[in-house]
């Protein structure tokens, strides 16, 4: 067992080292100037060489990315050119606060995904699985954006039940569980459920159903198995498939929502993201793909393992 | 017979799911003593596996019509047994052994969870006690190293060894009778062998009554203590082994023993088969069923549903030319 996430981990090195090339040449092959933000626009070139000079603008591309990579694996992702401070500090700040929306919107939107999708595949074609594949249809479809706007329109601005945005009252230094904090994040979790909620229902509903019309289901009937014990294996069988689906769909979720985290004006990666791009603040553009990235590959790693445990089909010697 | 354990009469199947209702099986009668062996022969879309599930229940609800005049299996009426009875019958009176034990045995339990889990529904003993009959059980087909086979999953085993564990969890809870569905079909001849030698075995020891159903003529023969013939969702001609394979009367029994290359069959010789193919069950003909292909047709066979014709106390047959195929019988040149 070890061996064998000893081995996955191996594999996912030559994955990281691609992925840390690829945010790199992304943010450089971008046409237009890194310290336009920064520098006032009638600046001297004098001062403009010397800023390049600072930055480490101009050294080739190769000794660049040597040097970036090198203090990346130190942890130390520069600094932001607009904010001035510590890429890795503000990147790991908005993870937290991206992590704390998607645990919430990945908990409502896999309870409710998982409960769709096993109901709808048992009793397939059944008024149950109708409605349900309705709601997972209008998961998928529905932009989310649109329906955090919805959303913010009806219990916001008319019915004036809950805060429109920012992720704690006005003043607050953080998350806090606390009723006040939960009211914040109600609604952009809520938002951000619905899509892998659709996804994950309809993949399983489908699963399910393949399931079930497989041989062994008769034979589990057929040694007198009630519902309940068939259900059980038919959940079994299914949770390999699921997890690799719920996997992918956590790290959508991690990586932050551009539109939503910037409609509810919620403080994570994706906000980051978002500023950092319209500043061309490249440091803090390249820290954050790369640290988004790097959890996408671990996030693959764990689900592989995981799954090598549920399915004993899954080579692990 | 004294009290029959399988008394199956008039059963019929009809699926409703398509366009239209398809008669899968069309009145077979068919009765089984305590302990004896039946096969039901027949090629694909005769009904025999249909007939099968019946027995169990095990038919899509929805779907498929079941109706008998009588049908009771140990004493259990099968058709009226409430949900609760249901699931005490399956697997405990009457449990089944499936064609291609890869796909009947779930992929990711292990052999000896599976046997347990069944041990423990039914029996309400606990799981380790489970455990040590699932043990006992791999040691009575032969499984070597039982021990370890116990833990290994189904995809890790071979084809003949997967079905001496299917065999072993269908024996699990002492069923009365096993239901054997094409069990050495995916099997290669040289397991196919074991693997009958194995059932007709544990059948001996045990005292089962197994329905085995095969298109294998040799099989059904190595098996069987009777064979029954099936055609169309009808059982056309019934009778001891022995009796069926020397003198058939059935013109469909007579085409099947003939299309077979045992024996010495001359060599460059064409080998017989029977002409046409199987009817469609959406449409039956008023008739015989068989009609269309039989060489011994005559014009009443087209328009009469031929009754049951009792040959001798246990041979019987549904023809109206029984007189003509008489000595029809192929000359077996090598039989045991």
């Amino acid at each position: 067992m070890l061996s064998y996430i000893g081995r996955r981990i191996v594999y996912a090195l030559p994955i990281m080292l691609g992925v840390s090339l690829a945010c790199f040449a992304l943010v450089h092959i971008a046409p237009g100037d890194p310290l336009v933000s920064v520098l006032p626009a009638d600046a001297s070139e004098a001062l403009r060489q010397q800023m390049m000079v600072l930055y480490g603008f101009d050294r080739s591309y190769l000794e660049q990315f040597a040097l970036w990579l090198f203090r990346a694996a130190q942890g130390d992702l520069g600094t932001s050119i607009a904010s001035g401070r510590s890429v890795s500090s503000e990147v790991m700040r908005a993870v937290g606060n991206t992590l704390i929306l998607a645990i919430t919107a990945t908990f409502i939107g896999f309870l409710f995904g998982l409960l769709f999708g096993f109901v709808a595949g048992y009793f397939r074609d059944t008024w149950i699985d109708k409605s349900a594949s309705v709601l997972s249809v209008i998961g998928v479809s529905v932009p989310h954006y649109w329906l955090g706007m919805v959303l913010v329109i009806i219990f916001s601005a008319q019915l004036n039940w809950l805060p429109a945005t920012g992720m704690g009252p006005t003043g607050s230094a953080g998350w806090q569980m606390d009723w006040v904090h939960f009211q914040h994040i109600l609604l952009p979790a809520l938002t951000m459920s619905v899509i892998p909620m659709g996804i994950i229902a309809r993949t399983i509903r489908a699963l399910v159903a393949e399931i079930l019309n497989q041989d062994f289901v008769q034979a589990l009937r057929a040694k007198g198995l009630g519902e309940l014990g068939v259900f059980t294996h038919v959940v079994k069988n299914a949770a390999p498939t699921a997890l690799a689906v719920m996997g992918l769909q956590l790290g959508y979720l991690l990586g932050g929502s551009i539109l939503i985290e910037t409609v509810f004006s919620w403080p994570g990666t994706g906000f980051l993201l978002n500023s950092a791009i319209f500043q061309r603040d490249l440091p803090l553009l390249q820290g954050t793909i790369l640290v988004l990235a790097l959890f996408f590959v671990a996030l693959n790693l764990v689900v592989d393992v995981v799954q090598s445990f549920l399915d004993p089909r899954i080579q692990r010697a | 017979m004294s009290q029959p354990i399988v008394d199956v009469s008039n059963l019929t199947v009809v699926f409703s799911g398509g366009r239209v209702p398809v008669k899968a099986v069309n009145g077979v009668d068919l009765k089984i003593a305590a302990g004896d062996a039946v096969a039901l022969l027949g090629e694909s879309g005769s009904g025999k596996s249909v007939t099968l599930r019946a027995l169990m229940r095990l038919l899509p609800e929805k779907t498929a019509r079941i109706e008998a005049d009588r049908m009771t299996v140990a004493g259990q009426t099968v058709l009226d047994l409430p949900k609760q009875d249901l699931t005490r019958y399956r697997g405990g009176i009457v449990s089944m052994i499936f064609q291609e034990p890869a796909l009947a045995l779930d992929p990711v339990y292990t052999l000896g969870d599976q046997i347990a889990e069944t041990v423990v529904r039914h029996e309400g003993v606990s799981f380790s006690e489970g455990r040590k009959r699932a043990l006992d059980l791999f040691e009575r087909v032969r499984i070597p190293s039982p021990q370890r086979r116990l833990e290994a999953y189904p995809h890790e085993m071979s084809g003949g060894m997967r079905q001496r564990a299917m065999i072993a969890l269908a024996l699990a809870c002492q069923p009365k009778v096993l239901l054997a569905d094409e069990p050495t079909t995916a099997l290669d001849a040289t397991v196919q062998i074991q693997i009958l030698l194995l059932l007709r075995e544990l059948q001996r020891e045990l005292g089962l009554a197994i329905i085995f159903v095969t298109h294998d003529i040799g099989a059904a023969v190595e098996i069987a203590d009777r064979i029954a013939v099936m055609y169309a969702g009808r059982i056309v001609e019934e009778g001891p082994v022995r009796t069926l394979i020397r003198e058939p009367r059935h013109p469909y029994t007579i085409g099947l023993l003939k299309s077979r290359a045992h024996g010495a069959m001359a060599k460059g010789g064409r080998l017989e088969t029977i002409p046409g193919s199987p009817p469609d069950l959406a449409a039956l003909p008023p008739g015989c069923a068989f009609a269309p292909r039989c060489t011994f047709v005559a014009d009443s066979c087209a328009t009469i549903q031929p009754p049951v014709v009792q040959i001798s106390p246990d041979h019987a047959v549904r023809c109206l030319q029984t007189d003509a195929t008489q000595n029809a019988a192929p000359k077996l040149i090598e039989q045991d």
